[in-house]
């Protein structure tokens, strides 16, 4: 069977599992019909042209994990960053994991979606922002008819979070492949500001397709800091949805670092509804192998004084596919709009290719945007510049695609986490630095 | 320390180097004078090991090695340094991380363990001092944005801190005003030993006022045409380059 006939003719099964609120449940059952009109995007959209999802549906994947596993603390002890105090959100199999996790009440909620769509604490929150911002196409409707888990945080007025919150994904592979669906939902009140960090990893070699949906409001002057680490095994497959509606004077900022996974699509979106905002959108994409990541971007300018910020740089070795698409829409009230936007390329191999597209619409004449993209190899020139200093050609070009990729990391508010990142970076580019940031 | 011997090099197969002879010995200052397009760039690119130019004939022998089969970064374990004409701007790395990287690459190549942080910010301070380099200038990116001057002291600081036997300094003198070319000549002189050769490659004499050269080579279309003392360097800074022209027709 097709996995959309599958996922459709298990809803109902599902539906009666995983019990929600009523309004809850309704938002599911139109999801679910949506998906059934929609289905799966094809390559014959627009905004699918270079990317297929094929391989990634092409596995019998299970909707429901069988059971809780209990995953012991030493077998993930490496993926979690022990050097910061963090709360944590930790699932396994999709499965809310209470040993692993570290939640509050305290001043704000770091808890699990599953709790805030059933308690009536939190119903205000729910219908207020849930599924409010995504946009309705295949695979948000997947996830919304399939919600029942992910992280819900909500930091109230004037609250500064007091650490960092992760977000972990992990699975076991005790399926022999596994369907995903975790549904994230971040509501920042005015004056506040959280950092948050998140993560997907497999534990095993089955396969794993993601698709993750996020909804994060931020409220008038609050701030958000939001970190994407994915550096998953090649047979995982991650799409990630993210979607960010932002009020007067706010400012968010999406950093997605990506590094591993057989195919990873990152559609984000940034809605600005108010004036004096900022956004910041930026991307390390370093992969090799046949993998394949596609950053799907758009940001839009609703109204005046607004500024965004895209940085996005990939080096792509092998026979590796990169894909930038970056749409920046300024309406015709958004005057004085500053919006910037970079995507810069180094292909390694003769066989890796990038297909870069920035897509410009604007309808306002007071605004200052612009756009360039590059694509080259390494400049010989630097190359034996550094030789000719003692640095050995492989090093000596890990440290220029470092070097290129570095700019990106300057913006990266947690010292522990550039400097994870920092390590990452020199891992995949298989160098030992002579220094650490 | 330095043989060459009947070099021929070419590039994108045009013969640039045609039959070049040069020997230099431990403790001496050789300076190589010439018009433009005569080929200097291309022998100091040569002998440093760029991949571009094909060496078609003779050899290069330093130390009794013969550089031809050797990688630009074996070349500079061995202690060959290229001050670049030049230098290529890095943006992202510093020029502090860059010194640390390139030292540890040396005492790598030498079976040396990394040097120690504090002996490393020492050396830093000592050979900064010695260029009359502001602290701030170490943390900015590798050449990006230095002005001329600042990117030639820039060259001897690294040749301070990477003490090699023999360096090459490739029109060092232009893009410097007379105050930076003190300090870049005074650099060079305090680093100068018994074991260590200096080759100056320039087009005009006055560098050579500073770093007062042993030889001075003349190179005329890829060959070098005369050989002198010093006194040469006054000479074809007096009457140019057309009477050895003329003296080598005839």
């Amino acid at each position: 069977m097709e996995l959309k006939d599958k996922l459709v003719s298990s809803f109902l099964a599902f539906d009666e599992q995983y019990q929600v609120d009523d309004d809850v449940q309704q938002i599911r059952n139109q999801a679910i019909k949506d998906f059934e009109t929609l289905g799966f995007p094809s390559r014959k959209e627009e905004a699918w042209k270079y990317t297929s999802l094929k391989s990634a549906l092409k596995h019998d994947y299970s909707i429901f994990p069988k059971k809780e596993d209990a995953i012991e603390y030493t077998q993930i002890k490496k993926y979690l960053n022990h050097d910061i105090d963090t709360y944590d959100l930790v699932f396994i199999d999709g499965i809310y994991s209470s040993h692993l996790s570290n939640t509050t009440h305290d001043k704000i909620d770091v808890c699990l979606m599953s709790s805030a769509l059933n308690k009536d604490k939190f119903k205000p929150v729910i219908d207020n922002y849930f599924n409010k911002l995504a946009p309705k196409n295949g695979l948000n409707a997947l996830n919304t008819a399939f919600t029942k888990e992910g992280a819900y945080i909500h930091i109230h007025k004037n609250i500064m979070a007091d650490k960092p919150i992760q977000i972990i994904n992990f699975s076991t592979g005790n399926e022999s492949s596994l369907l995903l669906q975790p549904r994230n939902l971040i509501v920042v009140d005015e004056n506040s500001h959280v950092q948050i960090i998140e993560k997907h990893q497999s534990l095993t070699d089955h396969p794993v397709l993601t698709n993750s949906v996020t909804e994060i409001f931020a409220d008038r002057r609050a701030i958000v800091d939001y970190y994407k680490i994915q550096n998953d095994k090649e047979t995982s497959s991650l799409i990630d949805n993210t979607f960010i509606e932002q009020k007067d004077e706010s400012n968010c900022s999406v950093h997605t670092f990506s590094f591993g996974g057989n195919l990873t699509r990152n559609n984000l979106n940034f809605y600005q509804k108010g004036e004096r905002i900022d956004s910041t959108l930026k991307g390390v994409t370093i992969i090799e192998g046949k993998q394949h990541v596609d950053h799907n971007t758009l940001v839009h300018h609703i109204y005046p004084n607004c500024e965004s910020h895209q940085d996005y740089k990939g080096i792509f070795s092998d026979k590796s596919v990169g894909v930038f698409n970056g749409k920046v829409v300024v309406e015709k009230e958004a005057q004085k709009t500053n919006a910037y936007q970079s995507n810069n390329n180094i292909l390694v191999d003769d066989k890796a290719t990038i297909n870069s597209k920035p897509q410009l619409e604007i309808f306002a004449d007071d605004v200052r945007c612009s756009h360039g993209c590059t694509i080259g190899q390494l400049d010989e020139d630097a190359l034996f510049y550094l030789q000719s200093r003692g640095i050995p050609r492989k090093e000596a070009r890990g440290l220029l695609m470092y070097a290129f990729a570095n700019n990106v990391l300057e913006s990266v508010k947690i010292p522990e986490i550039k400097k994870r990142i920092n390590n990452l970076i020199a891992e995949k580019l298989g160098i030992e630095l002579g220094f650490n940031l | 320390m330095l043989k060459i011997k009947n070099l021929h090099a070419s590039i994108e197969g045009k013969e640039i180097l045609k039959g070049i002879d040069l020997e230099i010995n431990p403790g001496e200052v050789h300076a190589i004078m010439g018009p433009n397009g005569s080929g200097k760039s291309t022998l100091s690119s040569v002998i440093a090991g760029r991949e571009e130019y094909e060496m078609t004939d003779g050899e290069i022998i330093f130390e009794n090695e013969d550089l031809a089969e050797l990688d630009p970064e074996e070349r500079a374990h061995k202690g060959v340094f290229l001050s670049f004409q030049y230098p290529v701007e890095i943006p992202g790395v510093s020029v502090t991380n860059f010194m640390k990287t390139a030292i540890n690459a040396h005492r790598k190549a030498n079976g040396l363990e990394d040097m120690p942080a504090n002996e490393m910010l020492k050396l830093i301070r000592e050979k900064s001092e010695l260029l009359e380099i502001d602290r701030k200038f170490l943390s900015r990116s590798l050449n990006e944005g230095f002005s001329g001057g600042e990117k030639k002291r820039n060259e001897i600081f690294q040749m301070a801190m990477l003490e090699p036997k023999l360096s090459i300094l490739d029109e060092t003198d232009s893009g410097l005003d007379i105050d930076a070319l003190k300090i870049v000549s005074n650099g060079v002189n305090k680093l100068r030993t018994e074991n260590n050769a200096v080759l100056v490659i320039t087009h005009y004499q006055r560098l050579l006022n500073y770093i007062v050269p042993d030889v001075v080579h003349v190179l005329i279309d890829g060959k070098i045409v005369k050989t002198g003392g010093k006194e040469l360097a006054y000479e074809l800074e007096e009457r140019g380059y057309d009477w050895i022209k003329q003296e080598k027709a005839v």
